[in-house]
């Protein structure tokens, strides 16, 4: 039995019916069409699913889509426009913070909800807002790197604007 | 064919419970949902999700202590000024849940109700004596948690009750609590072994009462009551706390898994024990240790337990 599902994805509001057990993750890529989150390890160990749900990080495999309902989704393709990256995407190209890329999806969307709640972070926040991301390929230090220059960008440009 | 409510009130949710047979509850979703994907039980054909109940969500303090509503995050716990000062050890535990993700949306009341072994709520809400209200449409009853666990996996809630709330007891003046536990890694961990301490000092700097409490060292989370027997009466420092540590591998019943052997388990117990008991008595005495304390662990009390 199928029931319907109203979310608001990346600012859009956005119905289907979906099946109970189905998965946030298997509905925003096979439904909505947005395949920015990956299925990893789809049992909530690798975190390249990660979207936000009202600002909170989701490993978005193991959360019912229906779970969702009249709540409000950001997956990566929702942080920003591929003609203007988010500070967080920038910074992950500058500092060699990506290499085969699948992971990276997951890790702007966590480095995100970290940099939202705390902008002033610190390298040890950095490195446990990330702890449910795995990478395989940069071994960690240039992403770190890059989430702590993000923050700083980020606070300079509040510090200039406000 | 599979049936989905997404009830908005505790009441609501105990009538569906009674209404279908079979039906599970769903909350944060990360060990129901992370389990069924895995292989490891099937999703069951009725899910009742109750993220949406806010009366769940509720916290209320009163003269017998603090109730928490079962839908408190793991992430709220871990942030609590009033948690991490007064019952800290349940703080140091839900601070080293999984990931960021799954202590935003992992409950206290999903990690009680999923009972699992490992759970790292347990332990310490055994040393506060904690008790839950379960509801149904019978009423409401009062269950000390060292009575709702039952086994790995299981409770002793009717398949028609549900957890509405936790209720972590006052705690007498001069105080400390600490969970400990060992660790593979730092991230989507499951505990080796864990430990939770309570110690409350008295007016001779003496050890006036204390509790011990394990995790995955037995079907449940279990006191050492032995451990405890033997700490009254004693001064608060590192022989102490190696004797009662030794004392609590009687309390055990460990299994080999793909974790640690039983025998590497049984080995570990007394340095958590002894670890949280340190922690739980600096914590007493006013010293501050930091929650998580397993990432905070004085260095005296690693090299005295080492």
């Amino acid at each position: 039995m199928k029931y319907p599902l109203n979310v608001r994805v990346n600012g859009v509001e956005t119905s289907v019916d979906v099946e109970p057990h189905r998965s946030l993750l298997n509905v925003l890529r096979e439904d909505i069409g947005l395949t920015g989150p990956k299925e990893g390890c789809d049992d909530s160990e690798c975190g390249a699913c990660m979207v936000l749900v009202d600002g909170r990080p989701v490993n978005s495999c193991s959360y019912l889509a229906l779970q969702t309902d009249g709540r409000e989704i950001t997956t990566i393709e929702g942080v920003s426009e591929p003609s203007c990256p988010h500070s967080i995407q920038q910074a992950l190209l500058e500092e060699g913070g990506v290499q085969c890329g699948f992971c990276t999806p997951g890790i702007v969307m966590s480095a995100k909800a970290l940099l939202d709640a705390n902008p002033s972070c610190d390298e040890d926040e950095v490195r446990l807002a990330l702890g449910g991301n795995l990478c395989r390929c940069t071994g960690y230090q240039k992403i770190v790197r890059a989430v702590l220059r993000a923050a700083e960008q980020l606070q300079d440009r509040a510090g200039t604007t406000g | 064919m599979s049936r989905y409510f997404a009830p908005t009130t505790a009441a609501e949710a105990a009538a569906l419970l009674a209404e279908h047979g079979g039906a599970r509850v769903v909350a944060g979703g990360t060990d129901l949902v992370v389990a069924a994907r895995g292989g490891k039980h099937r999703m069951p054909e009725v899910l009742i999700a109750i993220h949406g109940a806010t009366d769940l969500a509720s916290l209320v303090e009163n003269e017998d202590g603090v109730r928490l509503g079962a839908l408190t995050s793991h992430a709220w716990i871990e942030r609590s000024p009033l948690i991490g000062s007064h019952w800290s050890a349940l703080a140091d535990a839900s601070a080293l849940v999984g990931s960021p993700a799954t202590r935003a949306n992992g409950t206290l009341g999903g990690n009680l109700m999923n009972a699992s072994p490992a759970m790292d709520t347990g332990a310490p809400l055994l040393v506060f004596e904690a008790d839950v209200e379960l509801l149904s449409l019978r009423g409401t009853r009062t269950v000390p948690v060292a009575d709702l666990l039952a086994g790995a996996g299981r409770t002793t809630a009717e398949p028609d009750e549900l957890l509405t709330s936790v209720r972590l007891p006052d705690l007498p003046p001069a105080t400390g609590s600490a969970y400990v536990r060992l660790e593979h890694r730092r991230a989507m961990e499951i505990a080796v072994v864990g430990a939770a301490a309570l110690v409350t000092l008295g007016d001779d700097g003496r050890v006036a009462d204390c509790r011990v409490a394990l995790s995955a060292a037995a079907p449940t989370c279990v006191r050492a009551r032995e451990a405890e027997d033997l700490l009254r009466g004693l001064r608060p420092d590192g022989a102490s706390f190696r004797d009662a540590a030794a004392l609590a591998t009687g309390a055990v019943q460990p299994i080999t898994d793909v974790r640690a052997s039983a025998r590497y388990r049984r080995a570990m117990i007394s340095v958590v024990v002894s670890r949280a008991l340190a922690v739980a008595a600096a914590r007493a005495a006013g010293t501050d240790i930091a929650v998580p304390a397993n990432r905070n662990l004085p260095t005296v009390t690693a090299g005295s337990t080492g």
